[in-house]
């Protein structure tokens, strides 16, 4: 099982009973022509009222995929959910109707997702793409829906709204279409907002902007926050705990101060070897070995032994469960409490 | 004219010196009788020198003119005006089997591994391709080994040359692509974002790569890049653009630990550092508004729009980029000064 021991945040007291949001031991698979390839192996982690939590990984970990099953949003087929639960305020979505889902969706959980131009209709003015939601969703009349859109991108400080409100997406720039992605994700007043590499696409200083102001509205509107990033860099700004994805699984979830002091998992360890930092002049680079697994054929035992330089026969042979540190922490690795105290060293 | 190079290759010396380089894109209007109404000012006046066996990181956000810097250099553009001389051979007036050799000796890795390999190519034919075009670059019937060799050295496997671009990973991609670059032994490669697409596990193998090439075989690169921490990692001295110009250019030292202009400085700060105790005391400087369009740059200092410090002098009078009383560094500002608290 996994770790169910919340870490007290500065910023969230934790209700007593369920959370805000679960997802439990996840299993989702893509069919495709050439095999299957199993995407998310028992993912399970959960979100709290108020809260930042970020879930870190490279290219192919599962963490949009994870985030794409609890919107609903998954194309399926070729996705294939096999088992688990999303508990969202103690209800599984997964057994709940489309219609139902259509509920929650927008309303209570909203999305935003890295290429905002992309995301956004090239056709239709902003103002409109924004109200479209409120017209729809709340039935508001027309000018209602473009009254609150002003106020929703006077929210995401979109300098001169009223007059920008009937202008295309290729009108503004890469930081103002996110800002526009984020207006739309609010409409709705969602109690969650998943922000899926909200910063990727941007360049350093719009995204410190960008990251600004979701801490902010994240604050201001008492939303939980789910960062998915590849960034060890913006995680370490904004988020409370910290969820490393690979191979489709969860490896280490602790809060974000204990993970960069001492990661409990040789991946998370090699990660932050691996960035070169600002802040340090001469750094020796090390490199994690090898490559990222191919999702048809994960390797037996624990997906990251062929990487690992920790690796022993045990790896091979078992899947490491989620070992509990003593501080909150979990670690899927037969090794962690000595890859924990070497990194603390 | 001048002697062959490889009789007087002193390490430090200047292999590459570009000089008031200016490229502008005409934006024409009508459809029968196209005239210009204006110009994308990409790249507006840049001078440097490479130095052999050195990195020149070149920073900058999107739009500033730093590949449009690259394309000029491997003459893929035309410049407007300005010039370039490469071991002492003007970039820009040569032609013929001169361009042939000057092109030998400068050669580049892409961004993107997932475009700038044809699919259709086996690796061999790839890495092979520059032999081709210069034959004597290899000797027949050795064309094969050459590009063994060359895959071993960037630690791919030499069985592997008859496979096809899409059955390597991103990263041995773009080891495809430096394995290219170096094939007719060039003296510079100019490396556009050459990690930019790479998942962070994979990037700093390929950025050990580099350093390990550059040491082998006393490469210079030109590192054009948006991460200012990778720069900082693998430039001995860095060039800071700004809307088509250098508005900073120093040592890795001085950029890093003693900029002096404002742009270079907010730069700086706003980078995330993967340091959760760092967060509170770091002093950011928040620049608010977007760059403005090359088509239509400020006048006077193109920094002035987003600059706190902006006078009325900047509105007027473009600051050149000359070593200044806060440090003596070239940098392209008025009012240039150390910032008070060092932030990184």
């Amino acid at each position: 099982m996994t770790d169910s021991i919340v870490q007290p945040t500065p910023a969230s007291a934790t209700p007593e009973g369920g959370h805000l949001l679960e997802v439990r031991d996840l299993h989702v698979e893509f069919r495709t022509g050439e095999g299957v390839a199993k995407v998310i192996n028992g993912v399970s982690y959960h979100l709290d009222a108020g809260e930042t939590l970020a879930v870190l990984g490279e290219s192919g970990s599962g963490k949009s995929v994870t985030a794409q099953a609890i919107m609903g949003i998954l194309d399926t087929p070729p996705a294939h959910i096999r088992s688990g639960q999303i508990l969202y305020q103690g209800r599984d979505l997964l057994t709940q109707s489309e219609e139902q889902r259509r509920q929650v969706r927008g309303k209570e959980i909203a999305i935003i997702f890295q290429d905002a131009l992309s995301a956004l209709n090239p056709v239709f003015p902003v103002g409109w793409q924004i109200g479209e939601t409120l017209r729809q969703r709340e039935g508001m009349s027309r000018g209602d829906a473009r009254r609150r859109a002003i106020e929703l991108m006077d929210l995401v400080k979109i300098p001169a709204a009223a007059r920008r409100i009937g202008d295309y997406p290729h009108q503004f720039s890469g930081g103002m279409r996110q800002r526009v992605m984020i207006a739309m994700a609010l409409a709705l007043n969602p109690k969650v907002l998943i922000a899926d590499e909200p910063t990727t696409a941007l360049d350093v200083t719009v995204q410190a902007q960008i990251m600004d102001l979701l801490a902010d509205l994240r604050r201001d509107l008492g939303m939980a926050m789910i960062l998915i990033t590849h960034d060890l860099g913006v995680v370490a700004g904004v988020a409370d705990r910290i969820a490393v994805m690979y191979a489709g699984r969860i490896v280490e979830h602790a809060d974000v101060r204990s993970l960069y002091r001492a990661p409990a998992h040789p991946y998370t360890k090699g990660l932050l070897e691996s960035i070169p930092r600002l802040d340090v002049r001469g750094q020796e680079l090390s490199t994690i070995k090898g490559l990222p697994p191919n999702l048809m054929r994960i390797p037996s035992g624990c997906p990251f032994h062929p990487r690992c330089p920790y690796v022993q026969q045990v790896c091979v042979d078992a899947v490491p469960h989620d070992l509990v540190l003593g501080d909150g922490r979990t670690s899927a690795c037969h090794f962690a409490q000595e890859v924990r105290d070497d990194s603390a060293r | 004219m001048t002697a062959p190079a490889s009789s007087t290759k002193v390490r430090g010396e200047t292999i590459l010196s570009v000089d008031n380089l200016v490229k502008h894109f005409p934006i024409s209007q009508g459809v029968l009788f196209k005239r210009q109404i204006g110009a994308v000012k990409a790249v507006d006046g840049v001078s440097f020198e490479l130095r052999r066996g050195e990195t020149l990181g070149v920073v900058g956000e999107s739009g500033c003119g730093k590949s449009t810097l690259a394309r000029l250099l491997m003459r893929l553009e035309t410049p407007t005006s300005g010039g370039a001389t490469l071991e002492g051979k003007d970039l820009f007036k040569s032609s013929g089997g001169e361009l042939r050799r000057l092109r030998r000796n400068m050669q580049m890795v892409m961004q993107d591994p997932y475009t700038s390999l044809n699919p259709r190519m086996t690796v061999g034919d790839i890495i092979g391709e520059p032999f081709e075009i210069h034959p004597d670059a290899a000797p027949k019937g050795s064309k094969r080994k050459r590009v063994q060799e060359l895959l071993d050295v960037v630690g791919l496997n030499p069985e592997h040359i008859n496979r096809y671009p899409h059955q390597f990973s991103g990263g041995q991609r773009q080891r495809i692509g430096i394995a290219r670059a170096l094939a007719l032994r060039p003296e510079v490669i100019v490396c556009d974002e050459p990690v930019s697409a790479l998942d962070v596990s994979i990037q700093a193998q390929v950025i050990n790569l580099l350093e390990q090439l550059q040491d082998e075989f006393g490469l210079s690169y030109i590192f054009i890049a948006h991460d200012l921490s990778v720069v900082r990692h693998i430039a001995d001295r860095v060039a800071v653009m700004y809307l088509g110009r250098i508005v900073e250019i120093g040592t890795e030292d001085e950029i890093y630990e003693r900029a002096t202009h404002p742009y270079t400085q907010a730069l700086l700060s706003a980078v995330p550092v993967p340091d959760p105790e760092a967060r509170t005391d770091r002093n950011i400087i928040r620049l608010t508004g977007d760059v403005p369009s090359p088509a239509d740059p400020p006048s006077g200092c193109r920094f002035r729009t987003r600059c706190w410090k902006a006078q009325e002098i900047c509105a007027v009078e473009d600051p050149q980029t000359v070593p200044r009383a806060a440090d003596p560094h070239p940098s392209a500002c008025h009012f240039a000064e150390l910032r008070p608290t060092a932030a990184a």
